[in-house]
């Protein structure tokens, strides 16, 4: 920053004004956002691809975590491969080939109109529309029966959309386990859903009472359905505690998995 | 020149520690230390973020207006955030995940701010890059010793890496479980404050109101 000459160029003229026109504020502010959000943007889009690889890893984890087949170094897509995905209609609880397995998550990431329902009420913070349909993972046994079937599930908590999966046994009732693997609830509070002894409370629980009403509920104290179908809600996350139970209870009512979890139970799922 | 860059890099490890002497970016020290592989990684987050940032506010400096500096110093740190975290996601999924809004309120964090305005404004490139690194690294060394307390008693292991056996494995020691809660960081953090102005009294601030004693008619 030498004085003794003229600055030639614009460029020179430019860099070598006092910082505090106008015109100059103006002028940096603009290139300084223009430069940041490209370096910003850049960086998002080549990174893309490794990311979403990480998600589905992840996604594939958590499926086997639920199902309670998930151990430290094991090869997950290898495990992955003895779930058996299918696209469920959710109107009528069947399994439909409507849609190719392989590309029906890209399908319902993008919010295809084709899968799309709105919804008249939305217990769950869906935004008011609803996927009719989902894909859901079953886990068979050597001989070929259905061991558990792992769902998709989600809503909203306090800050966010959790995402997660519910896995329950072939007889469409009894609860093996429950997990989110995406939210932004609040850490040591609402983010205690990870919390492995949380999770554990909901094994073995009933989703249905004895008249076949759904009757599972997280909540502070057990409701008169008694303790095989309460899940105690977290301490200091009330509202996220009330996102799950109303998310529970949303998919796994009439307008969620109501109707499969009816063949399920009937025996009518091969 | 090397024996300034040499203390410019030394010095905030503990002379003129970030948190021990500055008492700066308390809060992520709470949130980020209760195992040693988190602290680590936010270590080499931090401090890529305070070099780098240094450095690009340092060859800004001249042309920065002076009416929106700390506007200016925000969106260079916030874009390096952005790019910290984007990196995280793709290489150190399962950290990311665990650090979750942490490497997001780096951007907030006090050092960060402290070192650009305070240091880059008023220096070369160089210098700035090289006090960034040192103060980053302050941080990260203070992390590191109280995520090696909190992580040994409170779970019994280092870096994941089972030290004394838990109860829970069929081992001999109970895990102290408020060690892995963030309050713990604080009464460690008082220690390590404590220990360090006791070693060196020159660190002790002097108090702000004296009681005077008045003597009796």
């Amino acid at each position: 920053m030498s004085d003794t000459h003229e600055p030639k160029g614009p460029l020179a003229r430019f860099l070598a004004a006092p910082p505090d026109g106008v015109a100059k504020t103006v002028i940096v502010a603009g290139t300084l956002c223009l430069v940041a959000s490209m370096v910003v943007s850049a960086a998002s889009v080549a990174l893309r691809p490794t990311q979403a690889e990480n998600q589905l890893r992840d996604k594939r984890v958590n499926i086997l975590q639920v199902a309670g087949v998930y151990e430290d170094g094991v090869e997950v897509n290898e495990v992955f491969a003895q779930f058996e995905p299918n696209v469920l209609d959710l109107s009528t609880g069947e399994f439909t080939d409507q849609f190719d397995v392989e590309t029906f998550d890209a399908l319902a990431a993008a919010d295809d109109p084709a899968i799309i329902r709105d919804l008249d009420e939305d217990p769950a913070g869906l935004g008011g529309s609803m996927e009719a349909f989902r894909m859901v993972y079953l886990l068979r046994d050597d001989a070929g029966a259905i061991d558990k079937v792992i769902l998709p599930i989600e809503g909203y908590g306090l800050w966010s959309t959790l995402y997660g999966f519910i896995a329950l046994e072939e007889n469409g009732n009894d609860i093996f386990g429950l997990q989110f693997y995406q939210h932004g609830e609040t850490p040591g509070l609402g983010a205690e859903v990870d919390n492995p002894r949380w999770k554990a409370l909901w094994s073995g629980k009933q989703l249905f009472n004895d008249g076949g009403d759904l009757a599972i509920q997280v909540a502070k104290a057990a409701g008169p359905d008694g303790a095989d179908h309460h899940v105690d809600a977290l301490a200091g996350a009330t509202l996220t505690s009330v996102g799950v139970h109303n998310l529970v209870r949303f998919w796994m009512g009439e307008t969620g998995y109501g109707s499969f979890l009816e063949r399920l139970t009937a025996g009518e799922v091969q | 020149m090397a024996q300034t860059y040499r203390k410019q890099l030394i010095d905030p490890l503990v002379d003129n520690n970030p948190i021990t002497l500055q008492v700066l970016g308390i809060c992520s020290a709470l949130a980020v230390t209760s195992s040693m592989q988190v602290a680590l990684v936010m270590t080499i987050a931090v401090t890529a973020v305070t070099g780098f940032s240094s450095m690009f506010i340092s060859m800004l400096r001249n042309q920065i207006p002076s009416s929106i500096r700390i506007i200016v110093q925000m969106v260079v740190i916030a874009s390096l955030v952005i790019l910290v975290d984007q990196i995280l996601k793709a290489y150190a999924y399962e950290i990311s995940k665990t650090l979750s809004v942490f490497v997001g309120l780096i951007i907030t964090n006090c050092i960060v701010m402290g070192r650009a305005e305070a240091f880059a404004m008023k220096n070369p490139p160089i210098d700035s890059f090289i006090d960034g690194v040192g103060n980053g690294l302050g941080y990260g060394l203070l992390l590191m010793v109280v995520a090696f307390f909190r992580e040994l008693l409170g779970a019994g292991s280092l870096f994941g890496i089972t030290i004394f056996e838990t109860v829970n494995n069929g081992g001999w020691y109970v895990p102290n479980g408020m060690m892995l809660l963030p309050p713990s960081a604080f009464f460690v953090i008082g220690l390590i404050i404590w220990g360090v102005r006791t070693w060196k009294p020159a660190q002790v601030e002097e108090r702000e109101y004296k009681i005077q004693s008045v003597e009796a008619h």
